[in-house]
C-alpha cells in the first residue's frame, strides 16, 4: 500500500477545548504511517449556526477552506462530524449549482483563490476504515481493548443526511450504522449494542434550548450505561463536549447519576496502538477517564 | 433472526414482529410474531395485510391510496420511519438482518396497534397558517402570475403529504412538546416564500418564537432522512432561519446572537471563540449559569494556558487571516 496522505481540517474545538483530539489524531496517524498536512489556513466551518445567519457567506468561507486542500491535491479529512457536514454541504451545493459556484468564486478571486471541486472530503473515521483498512489496523494493535465494553456513539452529522454523504462514509446506513462497531471489534474491544447509538446528543441547542439538550444527552448516556458500557466513543468533539463536560447537570436533569468516560474516536485507537498518555490526553476530560490507561 | 431462502422461488420465509396495543383494553403493549413468506417485490403494507388477512383480523393500521400520496400508512420499522406502501420489505429485512419489528410512528400516541392520535400534528400545522393569505378579487380577470423561479422556491416543500413521518422522527419534539416540528415548519416556509402570500412576516414571527420555533431544532437531520417525499424539512428550517435576517425581522436573543456571533471570533482569529460565543449569546448575566462548567473545564485543562491567557489571547490565529476578514467584509449579506 502506498502511503496515505491527507490534508487535515482541524476545526475549532481541536485547537481550543479538545487539544487531546488533535494530539491523539496525529499520534494515530503516525503509528499507522499516514502522512498528515495540517491546513493551518482553514477557518471555522460555521458549525451550522453561521449558516443560519448567512448561508452565502458560510459557503464562501467553507469553499476557501476546501481550496487549500485542492492546492495540495489531497483529500481533506475532518475530525469533527459538524465540520464534515458543513464542508460537505458547501461542496455539494457548489458542485451541483454552477451559478452559485461562480458567485462564490467571484468572492474568492478577491483573495486569489478558486474553488474547483477536485478534493474529496472525508471524516478520519472513514479514511481509516475505507482507505487504510481494518485488517491493517488490526496488525498494529499492541494493547487489545478486550477488557472494555465500548458504546459507539455515531453523532448525527456523519450519518445524516445519507444522500449528502454518499460514498464519503462508505454508504453507512443511518438506521443501522456499523463503522464504529467494526473499528471497536478490530481493536478487540466489545461493542455495546444500544438504541441511542445513532441519536442526537443535543449539543447544538445547548444555549437556546438547554433542557432539550440535557435530556437528549442524558438519554444516550444512560442507555449506554444500562447496557453495561465501560466507556463511550464518538467521532465528534461536539458530542464529546456535550456528554463529557455536562454530566453533573445532566445527572440533575435526569434524576440519575450519570458517570461514563466519553472518548474521541482517535483516543480509543491510540489506546489500542500503545500511544503515550501525553498523546492520548485523557487528563483533559472533565469526567474521570485516566483509569482507562491501566484498566 | 429466523429466516430461510426458498431455493425454488425468490421468496424468503421470515418471522415478522409487530407492536400490539389496544388503548381501551390493554394495560401494556406487547410484541407478537407472525411467520410468512416475503417476495422480492412486496411492500411493508403487504406484510401488514398478510398479518390482518391471514393471521389476526384484529390487527389495525391506516391505509388508503396504496401509492404514496395519502400519507395514511406511515409507521416505523426498527425505528426507521417508512411509508408502508412505498417501502420494499426485503430491503429492510436485509438492512436489519431479517429481524424487523413493525411499530407505530409514535408509541406514546397509540390508539390501536399502528394507529396513532395525530392531533398534535394537526394542531401545529394549523398554528402556522398553512394557506395563502391574500386579498383576491372575487372576479379576477386573470390568474395570479408566478415565474418558474418563484414557483421553484417552494415546489418541493409543497409535495408534503402530511404523513407525520418527520414529525414523529423528531427528537426535539419528543422532549419539548411545544416545538412546532419539521412538518409544520416546512409548511410555514412553503407559504412564506409564495409570492401571492402577504402573511410572511406574521409566520416568521410565529416560527421565531423561542421554545417552539426554528431555534429549538436540534439539527439532527432525522427529518431529512424520514421524509418519504424527499422534501428535506431541515433545509427549509435553515431557510426560515435565514429569512429572519434577510427580511430584517430577527429579534436579538440568545439564539440569533449565537448564529451571528460566530463572525466575532472569526474576524479576530479565523476560529470560533468558544468563550466569547457564550458570553455574547447569553449576555453577562446569562453567562453566570455557565461558570460551574467553565470552572470544571479550567480544572481539566479544556480551557487552557498553552497558547496564551484564557479569554484574552489563548486562541491561535489561522494563516492568511486577512483573507477571511476580507471575505467576510465583501460576502456578508445579512445583519442582526
Amino acid at each position: 500500500m502506498s502511503q496515505l496522505h491527507y490534508a487535515l481540517f482541524t476545526g475549532c474545538t481541536a485547537k481550543q477545548s479538545t487539544p487531546e483530539l488533535l494530539s491523539s489524531t496525529l499520534a494515530v496517524a503516525e503509528k499507522l504511517g499516514i502522512k498528515i498536512t495540517i491546513l493551518e489556513e482553514a477557518s471555522c466551518c460555521g458549525a451550522s449556526h453561521l449558516q443560519d445567519f448567512d448561508e452565502f457567506l458560510a459557503h464562501v468561507l467553507n469553499a476557501r477552506n476546501i481550496c487549500y486542500a485542492e492546492k495540495l491535491n489531497l483529500t481533506m479529512i475532518t475530525i469533527c462530524n459538524t465540520c464534515q457536514l458543513n464542508s460537505a454541504m458547501t461542496k455539494h451545493a457548489l458542485d451541483k449549482d454552477p451559478v452559485l459556484k461562480a458567485k462564490v468564486n467571484e468572492k474568492l478571486a478577491e483573495v486569489g483563490l478558486e474553488y474547483k471541486g477536485t478534493s474529496q472530503i472525508k471524516h478520519f473515521l472513514y479514511a481509516i476504515i475505507d482507505e487504510y483498512g481494518l485488517e491493517n489496523v488490526k496488525d498494529k494493535v499492541t494493547v487489545p481493548l478486550s477488557h472494555l465494553n465500548i458504546a459507539p456513539f455515531y453523532g448525527c452529522h456523519n450519518i445524516r443526511p445519507s444522500e449528502l454523504h454518499e460514498d464519503a462514509n462508505g454508504h453507512e446506513n443511518p438506521y443501522n450504522p456499523n463503522s464504529l462497531d467494526r473499528l471497536i471489534t478490530a481493536l478487540e474491544g466489545h461493542p455495546v449494542n444500544y438504541e441511542s447509538k445513532n441519536k442526537c446528543c443535543g449539543f447544538h441547542v445547548e444555549l437556546q434550548a438547554n433542557h432539550t439538550s440535557e435530556v437528549l444527552a442524558g438519554n444516550a448516556l444512560l442507555d449506554a450505561m444500562d447496557n453495561n458500557a465501560d466507556m463511550m466513543v464518538t467521532p465528534c468533539p461536539l458530542c464529546h463536549l456535550k456528554m463529557d463536560t455536562y454530566q453533573d447537570s445532566i445527572s440533575k436533569t435526569m434524576g440519575r447519576d450519570v458517570e461514563l468516560p466519553v472518548l474521541h474516536m482517535p483516543q480509543m485507537v491510540a489506546l489500542a496502538l500503545g500511544c503515550s498518555e501525553q498523546e492520548i490526553g485523557l487528563k483533559f476530560h472533565v469526567q474521570k477517564a485516566k483509569h482507562l490507561y491501566t484498566a | 433472526m429466523s429466516a430461510s431462502i426458498n431455493q425454488n422461488s425468490t421468496t424468503r420465509k421470515v418471522t415478522i414482529k409487530a407492536f400490539r396495543f389496544n388503548a381501551e383494553t390493554d394495560y401494556l403493549p406487547y410484541i407478537k410474531q407472525y411467520e410468512m413468506e416475503v417476495g422480492k417485490d412486496e411492500l411493508i403494507l403487504d406484510l401488514m395485510n398478510k398479518i390482518k388477512w391471514e393471521h389476526d383480523g384484529s390487527f389495525s393500521y391506516r391505509r388508503s391510496c396504496r401509492h404514496g400520496i395519502c400519507g395514511a400508512c406511515a409507521i416505523k420499522v426498527n425505528g426507521k420511519s417508512v411509508l408502508a406502501c412505498k417501502q420494499n420489505a426485503i430491503e429492510l429485512l436485509d438492512l436489519f438482518d431479517n429481524d424487523i419489528t413493525l411499530e407505530p410512528s409514535s408509541k406514546k400516541r397509540v390508539i390501536k396497534d399502528m394507529i396513532i392520535d395525530k392531533s398534535d400534528f394537526w394542531e401545529k400545522h394549523a398554528a402556522i397558517k398553512p394557506y395563502v393569505v391574500a386579498d383576491v378579487d372575487p372576479r379576477p380577470s386573470h390568474e395570479s402570475k408566478q415565474s418558474i423561479e418563484e414557483f421553484n422556491n417552494f415546489m418541493d416543500s409543497d409535495l408534503c403529504i402530511q404523513c407525520g413521518a418527520c414529525h414523529y422522527a423528531c427528537p426535539a419534539l419528543e422532549v419539548n412538546p411545544d416545538f412546532l416540528g419539521p412538518a409544520a415548519l416546512n409548511a410555514a416556509y412553503r407559504f412564506t416564500v409564495d409570492t401571492r402570500d402577504t402573511a410572511g412576516d406574521e409566520r416568521l414571527a410565529i416560527t421565531a418564537q423561542m421554545g417552539s420555533g426554528v431555534w429549538d431544532c436540534v439539527k439532527c437531520f432525522e427529518c431529512a432522512e424520514a421524509c418519504p417525499k424527499e422534501i428535506n424539512p431541515i433545509e427549509k428550517i435553515g431557510k426560515l432561519h435565514n429569512l429572519q435576517f434577510v427580511r430584517g425581522v430577527a429579534q436579538s436573543n440568545v439564539a440569533t446572537r449565537h448564529a451571528e456571533g460566530f463572525l466575532r471570533g472569526m474576524m479576530k482569529t479565523g476560529y470560533l471563540d468558544e468563550a466569547d460565543i457564550v458570553t455574547y449569546s447569553e449576555g453577562y448575566l446569562g453567562t453566570l449559569k455557565h461558570m460551574g462548567t467553565a470552572f470544571k473545564m479550567m480544572k481539566s485543562g479544556k480551557i487552557h494556558w498553552h497558547s496564551g491567557i484564557p479569554f484574552i489571547n489563548s486562541i491561535p490565529k489561522i494563516k492568511n487571516l486577512d483573507e477571511v476578514q476580507k471575505l467576510i467584509q465583501i460576502s456578508q449579506t445579512n445583519k442582526l
